[in-house]
């Protein structure tokens, strides 16, 4: 359905040219995203992890093109990206579902006109007493009420806000769809209704589905594969259930022993050391070799590639 | 509910009802709005028409004749009549400044905070020139390039015009400015990046998304910008480089009265000096009312 090849977006964060020429300074680049490859199947889910800042959400805004990648190319349906989008038809197919239900919404924008702008943009449903009757049908669907579609976003519960966001994304008839941390500004209980909503209307509308969170219990529930992100790569790409129980690259382990579990109170954890590096002066060699326990020589100077799902000599050495 | 019902029940309705400056100085402004534009229909004489001005009749002082209630000026023209008529021309040329520099200000603002890059930073330095001129000079620049340029006749015709851009080019940039800083605010925001998602064209998303998300602040300056392009109008019709003798304003008014203020004959200056005062005062106070209303943080 979906797959990207290479994908690279970097920002130029330098200072005014200007500034930066009577500084001396060179350019200083941001390589929010640095090579990622993966192919999402039609129907199932991959999700990506990593923490505040590895990239996962240009990844998100890459691949509905929102940002134009600065190498690699999206695939959608085996077409470039930017040659899909030009299309209608194909730019229909996409949707995405975004973070802060507070923000996604036009607080100036009744609900009905928010859920209808889609079918009006693309022009699916002409006759507004049938375009009124598909945005009832729509906010049914999502576990609200027809009679909600003249109220106000800012009469809503974040819960429900999230709801007119997935019922706004639906409007299009789409069948992928994006969504970049759609639970993590919700509180834990209305996270799993949210959650529980997504995965049923994957099942009904036979949805593929793209989910970035930082957040492995949500994603242990939604996912069929997860890629593990750190520094603009993947460096681990596994089935769910895998990732989970055999954890292989020194960062997905690390990140395993971090998740509390009620069994295991009390015992030890061996937290990682250090701090995330910028993304501007990435280290040389494998990003994550200066917190990696297993590092040595090969992995200071040499970037891994990914191999079999994971991106670590340590692994491929069999030194784990 | 329907909408006067809603905007009765809304906080800027309750905030209006118990701000009794805010009432008292719509009450001033409404005055002063209707009775200039119902000026050819209240006024006791009519000022414009020069067969019914009657020489015979000048210098009259106030409160002594019924009918010429302020007195009348150095032609035999009635001050309250000149002063209905007078208002009628400085709202008109206020208002059409004001809606001229915030339509100017909103459509730049909104495209340079939205496009961004070599766009904004071009339409920002020319706002930036812009403001190291003083809008009166501005004023005083343009209407004298027009007067200049037009042959007599046709500055004539269009002297309101002229005045109308004159005062309205020199205050976008403010306008243009906050738009601008509202607009990268919203640009980020979520709902927009939906709306482009779905790919529909930059025009639409600044129409329908982010302007109406803009224009709050608008609002507010645009009431203090009327203040201020009545008093613009007034100092340049006073300099006598505004509105045509034809169309009197009260600057206008206020010149011709200064002849006589230091020969007894007060009225035919105070009179339409107080009334540009209630106007303008009425307007302003409105102005940091709607402000402060507006302001979440003050709530």
């Amino acid at each position: 359905m979906i797959a990207a090849k290479e994908l690279a977006r970097h920002f130029d964060v330098s200072k005014p040219w200007l500034q930066r020429t009577l500084a001396r300074e060179p350019k200083r680049i941001l390589r929010a995203v640095d090579g990622v490859t993966f192919d999402i199947p039609k129907g199932t889910t991959l999700s990506l992890v990593g923490e505040s800042g590895c990239g996962k959400s240009t990844v998100a805004r890459l691949v509905v093109g929102l940002y134009p990648p600065t190498a690699g190319q999206v695939l959608f349906e085996g077409k470039d990206l930017a040659a899909a989008r030009a299309q209608p038809e194909m730019r229909r197919r996409m949707q995405m579902i975004f973070q802060d239900p507070y923000a996604s919404l036009n607080p100036r924008w009744r609900v009905h006109d928010i859920v209808a702008e889609p079918i009006r943009a693309f022009n699916l449903v002409p006759d507004p007493a049938a375009q009124r009757e598909r945005v009832a049908e729509l906010l049914r669907q999502v576990g609200l009420s027809p009679l909600d579609g003249g109220k106000y976003p800012h009469e809503f519960s974040g819960g429900q806000r999230q709801r007119i966001s997935v019922a706004r994304a639906l409007s299009s008839n789409p069948e992928f769809l994006v969504c970049d941390e759609p639970t993590s500004a919700l509180d834990v209980s209305v996270q799993a209704q949210i959650l529980n909503l997504m995965k049923q209307l994957q099942r009904d509308l036979g949805l593929t589905f793209l989910f970035i969170s930082h957040n492995l219990a949500v994603v242990r529930q939604v996912s069929d594969r997860i890629g593990v992100m750190y520094l603009g790569r993947i460096v681990e790409l596994a089935q769910s259930e895998n990732l989970f129980l055999r954890p292989r690259h020194p960062y997905t382990r690390a990140l395993m022993e971090a998740i509390p579990d009620l069994e295991m109170t009390g015992r030890s954890r061996t937290p990682v050391g250090g701090e995330v590096p910028s993304p501007i002066s990435p280290p040389s060699g494998c990003a994550f070799h200066p917190r990696c326990p297993l590092a040595n020589d090969r992995c200071r100077a040499e970037a891994p590639a990914m191999l079999d799902g994971v991106a670590c000599h340590a692994v491929q050495e069999g030194r784990d | 509910m329907n909408r006067v019902a809603r905007f009765l029940d809304s906080d800027l309705f309750w905030s209006f009802r118990t701000s009794p400056m805010a009432v008292a100085s719509a009450l001033v402004a409404l005055v002063c709005i209707l009775g200039a534009v119902l000026a050819p229909w209240l006024a006791p004489h009519n000022v414009l028409d020069l067969a019914s001005v009657d020489l015979m009749d000048a210098f009259k002082p106030p409160f002594t004749e019924a009918g010429w209630t302020l007195g009348s000026d150095d032609q035999g023209r009635d001050v309250l009549s000149a002063i209905m008529f007078g208002g009628r021309t400085s709202l008109l040329v206020g208002i059409c400044a004001v809606l001229f520099s915030t339509v100017v200000g909103v459509t730049l603002g909104l495209t340079a905070g939205y496009l961004g890059g070599t766009v904004d930073a071009l339409l920002m330095r020319m706002a930036d020139v812009q403001l190291t001129f003083p809008a009166f000079l501005v004023a005083l620049l343009v209407d004298g390039i027009a007067r200049a340029a037009l042959p007599q006749e046709v500055h004539e015709r269009i002297a309101l015009g002229v005045v109308v851009f004159a005062i309205g080019i020199s205050t976008w940039p403010q306008i243009a400015r906050t738009v601008r800083g509202s607009t990268l605010v919203e640009r980020n925001k979520e709902y927009v990046l939906a709306a482009r998602v779905i790919g529909l064209t930059n025009l639409r998303i600044m129409a329908t998304h982010v302007l109406p998300n803009v224009l709050g602040p608008v609002l507010v300056i645009a009431t203090l910008n009327l203040g201020l392009a009545i008093i613009t109008e007034a100092t340049l019709s006073f300099l006598g480089v505004g509105v045509p003798p034809t169309q009197p304003s009260l600057g206008t008014l206020i010149r011709i009265g200064n002849d006589f203020l230091m020969s007894g004959e007060w009225w035919i200056a105070i009179f339409p000096g107080l009334a540009l005062v209630a106007m303008v005062l009425s307007v302003n106070l409105l102005g940091d009312w709607l402000r402060d209303a507006l302001n979440p943080r003050l709530r």
